[in-house]
């Protein structure tokens, strides 16, 4: 008895990343944003969601990998949360995954504590390795700061 | 049974505002015993709830409820008279059913609390009176009696429960022990049915009323009225008063009725109604474009109407501030009680309206507040009465509208909070150190009452003491954009106020651009725009101890530049900002101001000392480390930042210039002193001096200039009592922009309120005006003293003079003082000055200043016609302010009252004459006006001798 997920998948920086799809309001192409002065550098700036304003959060800067080229337009993955909906910034948007319970691992104890915190774990998928994000934990730290790799 | 939820729902929301009811009324009832309409009131509040409790099958509740009755129509009909223990009972019970429907609410049982030793109370106090208990006689006027009566519990709907009726009447079956005939007074006649009304009036009888119902069940679809007719059971006259009796009631019934709606369908349209006025908005700045004259008007009256629309719907979410208040009477009674207390509550205000979901966010803190006041603030009676003050202490609640926002006071008039002990506690438990509070004045340490873990109590009751409330209180206030502030006097009270501002969701706001973004500016904040431009610019923004300060009517108005505080870095092209000036020279101006030239200027000084040290010998420099105009900290700054972005303004240029020849003039200059050729090297070294000047005040002239800029645009706004000038690219319009809260990883950027929608779909920031101005310091209370330590004689002491503060002396003549000596320019009205050990003196900042009026100190002056002497009011004055210059030393101060405060000048200090008057050290020209150089420490030293002498209390 395989219990399964689904998974909505996107790619930072040649990674591939996945939230419980339930936690997805949706997905959209990029967004002019407004920067947010004295903001800690994660947050990107704020969308204009079809009259909702939404905070855009880095995911690059949240899980200290590098910057994004100027020239490369991130795409949004809006995600319900308690306190509203919050976008995260990500390079490309993937497909929306099933996966089974049995292929999931915990994280390794390799990867540094701050990214460690950030992920529930791993799924082993044919050819390629899913990285299962904590939205609670990604989104509550951004308030102390960003946490480098 | 989902209806049966619905009913319950109901009921436990209308019994609860009925119990909120019934403790004011207790309360009121209290005090005056004989009101008979409050305890009419109080009995159908009860009946009531026993009603629908029998009927929702809640027996607890309906065993509780029904001694309540008992007990209260006793009193009701005079047979027992209301004592202190009646009421105390009165209010168990209240209690006790508040705690059954808590339960209910939560389970949907009534819980398994234990009542019976209430039960006994109250039946007890009932059978206390002397007559037989018979409450169950109908009194003269009851209605409708289509049964004798019986303990009605189980009845079916109680029809003074349920909503008027419509016109298609069905009797009750009976025989129906309707409540209503428990009714003192008869239920309105709009509730009654068709069929009692005709009884009552005695032209039918219950019979024919249940033969004609019967009738009707049965399929007859003819109304009741008519089959009675038909019968002949009843008059058409007689059948037609009633109905229209009935009408009448129903209809002046509805009219002063209320209709209760869900709290979510209201926020539900108060969204919609956001949205439709930032499509409004959209609309509005897209018709601008457009010439159609019926769109046009179409537009202007979408216009209106979505105005009005908006008001009405804001307006529905406004509720009286007295909805919370009402408990207060309650509370405090208790409190009191337990404290053994006597304490007056007095409220005014309480028809000040708030949004619903601000009067939910503050109930608990004010209740906190007030509980606070009774318990710690209020002494007992004997130590009242010892004091000198009546016995019965005073609780005020206040409230009111003002300047967009609601003020709450609670005052009270007991012994005041003891800031001594504030501070002892407060140091006993860490929570500042000794040179903290060494550093703050009274109303510092008074706010230290508001830290986590401060409580002065020397009891922890169950009320308070814990330490756990004042912070509190103090984050959920702020948390809903408020302030609070505590003053008090010792022996006399405490006065707590608290703000909130009126309406969170649709305000009218200033947009302004800065850095290229666009920013809303809350209008309730804006005082005034000023402009400035060309010349108007560079003098108007003056530096008092490198903060920048507009003058505005005479007073001294703070600055802050939105880019600074924002940190907004110029990140973009310079060219495409400001392009409108079209000066060239503008556009470099303001971008020059991103310099710190501050800081250039003071790195350049400090090399030029530690040049003195290398020729006096006191330390080496090699020759071409002196000599190179690249690596000293001015040149790194230079080549860094200065010449990179700005290669193209003249003024780098010129600085440039001159640094190169500053730095080829030392190198020689050192090269002749290693050569021992003194001659040569004092002539480079005057050289360099010389050079060094130019560089400086190049530097400073920039500096001031950069404040300036080609045009300032300085939106002068309010916070927290004080007014200060935000210094910003653009103004743009006013609009009415919906506040949109900022997700929760933005909340704590404190000089953001929040984000919006501008009418293109971009988003915009709101500024948090308090915020804003705490953080560029504006309005703090600790800048003035770190702005007195800073100031050391050295930084104004440059080469080309000093700062001076010009003057009006007492005889019309100008005299001038240092700058460095200026601790803050004030102003006060004559009516605060007051007298102390003969000397004038004014209360600032908790302190009291002592004044020194310059007519005095400089006696042998010809004194103005106008007396300055300020006790003397028999002339009329110019004014009722004083300009008071306020010079502090070693944390005391003075104040020297002058005339009229004139400029700010830069000149060199040199007194050409020195005479030997008292209190000047003599005249120069500035300006090109004949000034007098006051002898301020002087003047202070003749007036107290012993101020510089006597240490500061700490």
């Amino acid at each position: 008895m395989a219990v399964k997920k689904q998974f909505s998948t996107f790619v930072v920086d040649r990674l591939l990343f996945g939230v419980e799809v339930e936690k997805v309001q949706e997905v959209i192409r990029y967004q002019e944003m407004t920067r947010v002065p004295l903001a800690p550098p994660v947050v990107k700036g704020l969308i204009n969601l079809r009259g909702q304003i939404v905070t855009a959060v880095d995911l690059r800067c949240r899980l200290g990998l590098p910057e994004r080229a100027d020239d490369d337009l991130p795409m949004n993955v809006v995600i319900r949360h308690e306190d509203g909906a919050v976008s995260l910034l990500v390079d490309e948007i993937g497909d929306v995954l099933e996966v089974e319970d049995e292929a999931f691992e915990l994280p390794p104890g390799t990867l540094s504590r701050g990214v460690r915190e950030l992920i529930r774990g791993v799924y082993k998928l044919k050819g390629a390795l899913l990285i299962a994000l904590d939205t609670d934990k990604m989104l509550n730290l951004v308030t102390t700061g960003t946490r480098g790799a | 049974m989902g209806d049966m939820d619905d009913i319950v729902k109901d009921f436990l929301v209308e019994s609860n505002e009925n119990l909120d009811q019934l403790d004011r009324d207790l309360v009121k009832l209290e005090k005056d015993p004989t009101a008979r309409e409050v305890l009419a009131s109080i009995f159908r509040t009860i009946h009531t709830i026993k009603g629908t409790s029998g009927f929702l099958g809640f027996s607890r509740l309906g065993s509780v409820t029904h001694v309540g009755e008992n007990l209260l129509s006793s009193l009701r009909d005079g047979r027992l008279l209301l004592n202190a223990e009646i009421t105390s009972a009165l209010l168990a019970m209240v209690d006790a059913v508040r705690g059954m429907l808590v339960n209910i609410e939560n389970t949907g049982r009534e819980g398994e609390g234990d009542y019976n030793s209430l039960i006994e109370l109250l039946t007890l106090l009932q059978k206390s009176e002397k007559k037989k208990e018979n409450n169950q006689t109908a009194t003269a006027g009851t209605p409708a009696s289509i049964s004798p009566s019986a303990p009605p519990i189980g009845a079916p709907a109680n029809p003074s429960c349920a909503p008027p009726t419509n016109a298609v009447e069905i009797m009750p079956p009976p025989p129906d022990p309707i409540e209503a005939r428990m009714e003192p007074d008869p239920p309105p006649v709009a509730e009654l049915h068709l069929g009692e009304l005709l009884v009552q009036a005695g032209t039918t009888s219950p019979e024919q009323v249940h033969e004609a119902l019967n009738l009707q069940h049965d399929g007859d679809i003819r109304r009741l009225g008519e089959i009675l007719i038909e019968k002949g059971a009843a008059k058409p006259a007689a059948v037609q008063d009633a109905l229209q009796g009935q009408a009448e009631a129903r209809a002046s019934a509805l009219s002063e009725s209320n209709i209760r709606v869900d709290v979510g369908l209201l926020d539900k349209l108060m969204n919609l109604v956001g949205e439709l006025v930032l499509a409004r908005n959209q609309i509005l700045q897209f018709s601008s474009t457009q010439q159609d004259s019926t769109f046009l008007n179409t537009t202007q009256r979408l216009n209106l109407i979505t105005t009005e629309l908006q008001e009405g719907v804001m307006k529905t979410r406004m509720q009286p501030i007295g909805n919370i208040w009402s408990k207060f009477p309650r509370v405090v009674r208790d409190l009191a009680t337990g404290c053994g207390k006597q304490i007056r509550l007095e409220m005014d205000g309480k028809e000040t309206e708030l949004d619903k979901t601000l009067i939910e966010a503050i109930k608990d803190p004010l209740t906190h507040l007030v509980r606070n006041a009774v318990d710690h603030g209020v002494e007992s009676p004997e130590k009242r009465v010892a004091a000198g003050k009546p016995a019965e202490g005073r609780l005020f609640l206040r409230a009111f509208h003002e300047g967009g926002q609601v003020n709450i006071e609670i005052s009270d008039d007991g012994a005041g909070i003891d800031v001594e002990r504030v501070k002892q506690k407060a140091l006993a438990k860490s929570l500042i150190t000794i040179d903290q509070a060494s550093r703050m004045n009274d109303r510092e340490l008074m706010n230290l009452i508001f830290l986590p873990g401060l409580s002065t109590a020397d009891k922890v009751t169950n009320v308070s003491g814990r330490g756990v409330g004042m912070d509190v209180v103090k984050t959920n206030i702020e948390k809903i954009g408020g302030t609070v502030d505590v003053q008090s006097r010792p022996g006399h009270g405490t006065t707590l106020k608290v703000k909130i501002p009126l309406t969170l969701a649709i305000i009218p706001a200033l947009v302004v651009t800065s850095g290229g973004d666009r920013y809303a500016i809350p209008q309730v904040s804006l005082l005034e725009l000023v402009r400035l431009e060309g010349e108007q610019a560079r003098k108007g923004i003056e530096m008092i101890h490198g903060a920048p300060v507009h003058r505005l009517r005479g007073k001294l108005l703070p600055l802050a530049y939105l880019n600074q505080q924002l940190c907004v870095e110029n990140t973009r092209n310079g060219t495409d900002r400001n392009s409108r000036s079209g000066n060239h020279l503008s556009t470099s101006q303001s971008e020059l101001g991103q310099l710190d030239f501050a800081s250039a200027r003071s790195k350049h000084q400090l090399w030029v000392a530690k040049l003195h040290a290398v020729v006096e010998g006191k330390a080496t420099m090699t020759p071409s480390q002196a000599g190179s105009h690249k690596d000293c900290d001015l040149g790194k700054w230079l080549y860094s930042t200065g010449l990179a972005e700005f290669h193209d303004t003249p003024e780098i240029h010129q600085l440039e210039t001159l640094h190169q020849a500053f730095h080829e003039a030392v190198g020689s200059g050192l090269s002749f002193i290693n050569a021992g050729d003194k001659a040569r090297s004092e002539m480079e070294m005057a050289r360099v001096e010389a050079l060094s000047g130019q560089i400086v005040s190049l530097l400073t002239d920039i500096e001031l200039q950069k404040a300036a800029g080609a045009a300032a645009n300085i939106v002068v706004l309010q916070a927290d009592d004080r007014q200060f000038g935000l210094v910003v690219d653009e103004i743009n319009d006013t609009e009415e922009i919906v506040v949109k809260p900022l997700g929760k990883q933005l909340k704590g950027i404190s000089t953001f309120a929040g984000a919006t929608i501008m009418g293109d779909g971009q988003v915009a920031l709101i500024l948090d005006v308090l915020g804003l101005a705490q953080r560029a310091n504006v309005v703090s209370e600790v800048r003035d003293r770190s702005v007195n330590e800073n100031s050391s004689p050295a930084e104004t002491h440059n080469e080309d003079g000093e700062s001076l503060l010009l003057l009006r002396g007492p005889d019309n003549g100008r005299m001038a003082m240092p700058l460095s000596l200026v601790a803050r320019l004030e102003e006060f009205s004559r009516s605060s000055v007051e007298t102390a050990e003969g000397r004038d003196v004014v209360q600032y900042r908790d302190q009291i200043l002592p004044l020194i009026h310059l007519s005095s100190a400089l006696p042998d002056r010809r004194v103005q016609t106008r007396s300055s002497n300020l006790m003397s009011s028999e002339k009329e004055v110019e004014s009722d302010k004083i300009q008071v210059v306020v010079y502090t030393d070693q944390g005391r101060s003075v104040g020297l009252v002058v005339d009229r405060i004139l400029d700010i000048a830069q000149e060199k200090v040199k007194p050409q004459r020195r005479t030997g008057r008292q209190g000047t050290l003599g005249s120069m020209v500035v300006q090109g006006r004949v000034t007098e150089l006051l002898d301020v420490k002087g003047i202070i030293q003749s007036a107290d001798p012993s101020f510089f002498t006597e240490q500061a209390a700490a």
